[in-house]
């Protein structure tokens, strides 16, 4: 019942969709593969040298029992005997010196990976972050930012986690098992031979617990996540929820997720239930085995009492290391998980490839002379341009107007480069602008979008982001060009004031207007405004539309709008529909004769009155 | 311990409390059964094999017995674990979500949606392992050491008393480990939280950051960061190392302390070889539990701070439910006034609405028309009682709101807002939120109205996924689901902010024809920002400082009222300090 539920309110998505074939998984593995190798190459000596401590532990940790049998064979009767305190003398020496080398090793170990550790995870998160950057906005348009968020915090940490404690444990559990049976086999064959019976059972053991806490990884981890978006999304819209009394329906639903959690949860529990005391009783079972063919050898004289008490101590120390490796593979699960994730990630090209050296103009100072010839673009196979021809002179405002879906937005976008044309090219000063290298590129030409993003900084911190560097006076003045001045002043704190979680503690207008300061700041030869007027009030709008005559004063500027408020300003107007101009001249001459300019103009103009 | 919070978790441990005794039987079964093998040991190396008595069967068939008993007795115990301790867990998230959605508004926008979720995740799975571990191993360790313990000093009171203060240092250690660990670890945390907000913000303004080409210095910024972060946890990671190698050295120091005067009492006759044995084994069985002593004490720690802050929300009393007696409102003529209404968010504060009187008569249309921040969208929210008035009162049909239940209440008032929310669901299960009953006619009815009909062209029509989770859609698209939302439960009372302000003017023009005939019958409240939006009212009223300045038709107050003309006519300049921009948003 709870699964119908579970996916009949949800409805469905592209990628639930997703079915992962036996050759992809093989190609998934590989890449993992990959960029594990290269994140472990450069640490290669120090995992040497961990192994090397790693050895002198065991060692040292597997001295105790030895010494404890030394006492009772040899220390014990030569003291009983012979009163000789030697012997026993040295073997607490012995042991004196296993637990300092034991402790002085365990400490260089977990130093060592900790510091391996440490190290690969910066690494890998400068790599994953920087990667992030460069990919292309095509990328960022089907990548959503809680993905790219989950990328780089809990798949990192997935990664982490295995190596901090994962390969401390695999690599210790590895060893004190190969260890302790090789001590086994040397002290007594037979013996060991009692406990390696039981060796098939706790293998049939391991695999099947394996296989089935895969199962149960998996739906832990699917179910939580439907828990949490549940929670969140009903919560951070508790006012939908209340005003539509949604209240028992979600209770109802959560209900349901939480159930399956915990089922979940309870079913990987109980897989722990039945290996962690599987195992346990295996051993018993052998100790007992032991302790009756070992009591008949001591009795014949093929052993001494002291080799059968080292064995049984031995014998402990060969089971705690099975239980230790199950725990190692969930970690071991979460990050092959993460790293196939990632991987992937890493492996994605940019759509928009920079220039190699070769090639790249690099374009000093620019006019902003802007040029399309002959541009079809089309997003898959989905055509959205045709055959653009469009030449905008340096410093020359253009408005570009149409009805959603037009196209108009797509212009913007291939003039900053955020995609490539399919076919002809886009042109700064006549220079293709793939061969401009990207920050080249954005030192001249600057796209202000409708979101106009803040970070949760200071003010003057995010006017700054248009150019970094500059000086307090300058970030005054490119708020006074644009009419924000007054108001950041007025505002606890000034510029140091924070903007407050992404720019939440300003207004729709205020937050456009220091972005307006920020392009100000960056000072473009050209300028591409995307309906950066579009979500605001009236009062907002003359205040930003005032701001807009100094912002686009002796650059090129290219302006996108639904209002036509801003439209009014511009020096040319270009109407695109369905992917084409239909339209080019100065808005009086449009407005003069019969277009779709003046068309849009007087339905505009009547949702006015 | 401080166990001031732990105990308030009590109510939700008592129905499994059965299961509780069985595991805590069980787990005390299993360590007379451990901790009897080694006794077992000594009386066969004392017996059979030193002087060479018989019984040396029966006493393995013991040992087998015990060895598969302690493995039965572990699987029991963890097998209940599961359902008791996930049991608590489960029921108090649910009881943490209903209490959640009973809290207001302003409760939501005080909390950080990211603090209740770590409450409903971390804190739970805290509080977890506590009850299926933490509490369990408290009670079996104490017993434990206790037994053993005793077991030693009754096998050698000396050598006993050698273990009992090798136990001291290594509870110290544990102590100061966990107090050091707890803030190293604390800070780790805050600074991974400080690099995810830096990672966030690259993920959404990925766009900005392209458009300036401003890689180099995010990329710097995040590195830096990242940097410190390491370095935190490297401190971590050395309090680790110490700790370790400090848990591994005490017991080496113990058993040879024990070896050599277990090797005197032996040559001295006053102890056997088997008891020695015993000994040993007995010894090595106390390191655990002495070392997982400090984690247990952790556990406690852990979760008592967890229960607290879960038990911070279970506290906070719903200012906003039903009254005694309140009245479930069944028909509603849709006659709503606003009697000298006032309203501030905190006792004292400053005050968003003061004196506000508005009567909409059933079926008509009122605008409300104001600057920014002058209390439009607080106005709205008080007639769905996602607020209340701190002053005056608001009556429908002549009933104060706060008299009728909160069902019948938002049953007929029905609310779009600017921002609209959409879940992560089917558009459906999206548009049928107030009116789980809608047929699909009425579905189709609303997303008309709406000009929302794009909805069944959606990849899977209505059963679409939409929200964070799915199909992302535009501000103009999830405006209009959001309204065909709202006008689905044919309220008699629609309160709609700013509906349209995403909507290119084309579509604006459409559903405005759409919603003018609805609207015919429906009392309605619309905040408008716009000419074409006001076009829709009968009426409007200018919200000024918290007041209503004045009443009138559009052409009215463009023609008397500065101040309207100000906000609403587009070829006005703008006077010389506009509201607008004095009062940043709260």
């Amino acid at each position: 019942m709870s699964v119908d539920l579970a996916t009949r309110w949800r409805g469905v998505a592209a990628e639930d969709a997703e079915v992962i074939t036996a050759p992809v998984n093989a190609m998934l593995r590989g890449r993992s593969r990959r960029l594990l190798s290269s994140l472990m190459r450069p640490h290669v000596r120090a995992l040497l040298g961990a192994t090397a401590l790693i050895v002198g532990f065991d060692i040292a940790s597997m001295a105790g029992p030895l010494m404890v049998q030394q006492a009772i064979d040899r220390g014990i009767p030569a003291l009983t005997r012979h009163h000789d305190y030697w012997p026993l003398g040295l073997t607490v020496l012995g042991l004196v010196l296993a637990g300092a080398v034991q402790a002085s090793t365990d400490y260089g170990f977990t130093y060592v990976t900790g510091r391996v550790g440490q190290d690969v995870l910066l690494d890998l998160r400068q790599r994953v972050f920087d990667h992030f950057q460069y990919l292309s906005i095509a990328f960022h348009e089907r990548y959503t930012s809680g993905r790219v968020t989950s990328r780089l915090t809990s798949d990192v940490e997935a990664i982490s986690d295995l190596l901090m404690d994962g390969l401390q444990v695999l690599a210790w559990a590895a060893l004190t098992i190969l260890t302790v049976a090789g001590i086994l086999v040397w002290s007594d064959p037979v013996l060991a031979g009692v406990v390696f019976v039981a060796a098939p059972f706790v293998a049939v053991l391991a695999r099947w617990f394996r296989r089935e806490s895969v199962k149960a990884y998996r739906a832990t981890r699917e179910t939580i996540a439907l828990v949490i978006v549940h929670f969140v999304e009903s919560l951070g819209g508790i006012r939908a929820v209340q005003a539509f009394r949604r209240e028992p329906r979600n209770q109802e639903i959560f209900a349901a997720l939480n159930d399956a959690y915990r089922g979940a949860t309870q079913r990987s529990i109980r897989l722990v239930a039945v290996f962690g005391p599987g195992v346990k009783a295996m051993g018993n079972a052998t100790l007992a085995g032991v302790l009756l063919v070992g009591a008949i050898r001591v009795e014949h004289g093929r052993i001494t009492v002291g080799v059968l008490a080292a064995f049984i101590l031995y014998l402990r120390r060969f089971l705690d290391p099975i239980l230790d490796l199950s725990q190692f593979y969930t970690l071991f699960q979460a990050a092959a998980a993460a790293l196939e994730k990632l991987s992937g990630v890493l492996e994605e090209e940019p759509t928009v490839p920079e220039p190699t050296p070769g090639s790249a103009t690099l374009l000093t100072s620019a006019q902003g002379r802007l040029d399309f010839d002959d541009v079809t673009f089309g997003y898959r196979d989905h055509p959205v341009l045709h055959h653009i021809d469009l030449h905008i002179p340096a410093g020359q405002t253009v408005a570009l107007v149409g009805e959603t879906g037009a196209g108009k937005t797509t212009l913007a976008r291939l003039m900053s480069r955020f995609y490539d044309p399919t076919s002809g090219s886009v042109r700064l000063d006549g220079t293709d602008l793939r061969s401009i290298p990207r920050d080249v590129l954005r030192r001249h030409v600057v796209m202000v979008t409708q979101e106009s993003f803040l970070f949760s900084r200071s003010v003057a911190d995010n006017i700054r982001f248009g150019r970094p560097g500059a000086t307090d006076e300058e970030v005054r003045r490119a708020a006074t060009a644009v009419g924000a001045h007054q108001f950041i002043l007025s505002m606890p704190g000034g510029y140091a004031a924070s903007v407050g979680k992404r720019g939440s503690r300003l207004s729709a207008g205020q937050r456009q207007l220091i972005s307006f300061a920020r392009a100000f700041l960056a000072d473009p030869e050209v300028l591409i405004l995307d309906e950066a007027t579009a979500s605001l009030d009236i009062p907002s709008e003359r205040l930003v539309q005032r701001a807009l005559l100094t912002l686009l004063r002796d650059r090129t500027a290219v302006i996108i709008a639904h209002r036509l408020t801003t439209v009014e300003i511009a020096d040319r107007v270009i109407v695109v529909s369905d992917g084409r101009v239909v339209e080019d001249g100065p808005p009086p001459e449009l407005l003069s004769r019969p277009s779709r300019y003046r068309q849009l103009h007087q339905a505009w103009a009547d949702s006015l009155v | 311990m401080r166990g001031g919070g732990i105990w308030r978790v009590r109510p939700y441990v008592r129905p499994y409390r059965t299961q509780m005794l069985v595991m805590l039987a069980s787990a005390a079964g299993a360590l007379v059964a451990v901790s009897t093998v080694p006794l077992v040991t000594e009386a066969v190396i004392n017996g059979p094999i030193v002087h060479h008595r018989g019984g040396l069967v029966p006493l393995a068939a013991l040992a087998l017995a015990l060895g598969v008993g302690e493995g039965i007795l572990l699987f029991v115990r963890r097998w209940i674990l599961g359902r008791a301790a996930t049991g608590v867990e489960a029921d108090i998230r649910n009881d943490l979500y209903a209490k959640l959605q009973t809290l207001p508004v302003s409760f939501h926008e005080r909390w950080q949606s990211g603090q209740l979720l770590s409450r409903a995740t971390t804190d739970l799975t805290l509080i977890r392992i506590f009850v299926g571990y933490g509490l369990i191993y408290l009670v079996v360790n104490t017993m434990t050491f206790v037994y053993v313990v005793a077991l030693l000093l009754h096998l050698d009171v000396r050598l006993g008393l050698v273990t009992v203060a090798a136990a001291v240092p290594i509870m110290i250690t544990g102590a100061r480990f966990r107090r050091d660990y707890h803030s190293a670890s604390r800070r780790v945390q805050d600074q991974q939280g400080d690099l995810t907000t830096i990672i966030e913000e690259a993920a959404l303004g990925i766009r900005v950051i392209k458009a300036f080409g401003r890689h180099a210095v995010e990329g710097a910024r995040f590195a830096s960061m990242a940097r410190t972060l390491q370095s935190s946890s490297m401190v971590a990671v050395r309090l680790r190392a110490r700790f370790f190698a400090t848990l591994g050295l005490v017991p080496n120091l113990a058993l040879a302390a024990i070896v050599l005067g277990g090797g005197w009492a032996v040559s001295d006759h006053v102890m056997t070889l088997g008891g020695l044995v015993a000994f040993v084994t007995l010894f090595l069985m106390l390191v655990w539990p002495v070392e997982s002593l400090g984690e247990i004490m952790a556990i406690a720690q852990e979760a008592s701070a967890a229960i607290e802050r879960i038990w911070e929300v279970f506290d906070t009393p719903p200012d906003i439910a039903d009254r005694p007696g309140a009245v479930d409102l069944d028909r509603c003529e849709g006659r709503l006034r606003f009697e000298n209404v006032g309203f501030s968010y905190s006792e004292g504060g400053r005050r968003v609405l003061a004196g506000v009187d508005l009567e909409v008569a059933p079926g008509e249309t009122v605008a409300i028309v104001g600057a920014t921040a002058s209390g439009k969208t607080t106005l709205l929210s008080l007639v769905s009682r996602l607020a209340d008035v701190t002053d005056g009162r608001i009556a429908i049909d002549g009933h104060d709101i706060r008299d009728m239940t909160l069902a019948s209440l938002r049953r007929h008032v029905a609310v779009a807002f600017e921002d609209p929310t959409l879940f992560s669901a089917s558009v459906r299960e999206n548009l049928t939120f107030g009116a789980p009953d809608a047929t699909d006619a009425e579905i189709d009815a609303a997303l008309d109205a709406a000009q929302a009909r794009f909805a069944h062209h959606l990849p899977w029509g209505l059963d679409t996924r939409v929200g964070e989770q799915g199909l992302s859609l535009s501000g103009g698209q999830r405006q209009r689901l959001a309204l065909a939302r709202a006008i689905l439960g044919r309220p008699r009372i629609l309160v709609l902010d700013d509906p349209l302000s995403a909507v290119d003017v084309h579509t604006e023009a459409k559903v405005e024809a759409a919603l003018a005939r609805l609207l015919e019958r429906t009392t309605a409240l619309v905040v408008a920002h716009r000419p074409s939006t006001v076009a829709l009212a009968d009426r409007v009223a200018f919200l000024d400082g918290g007041r209503i300045v004045a009443t009138g038709s559009h052409h009215e107050l463009l023609s008397t009222v500065p101040g309207y003309r100000a906000v609403l006519a587009q070829d006005v300049e703008a006077p010389a300090g506009p509201p607008a921009w004095e009062a940043t948003a709260v």
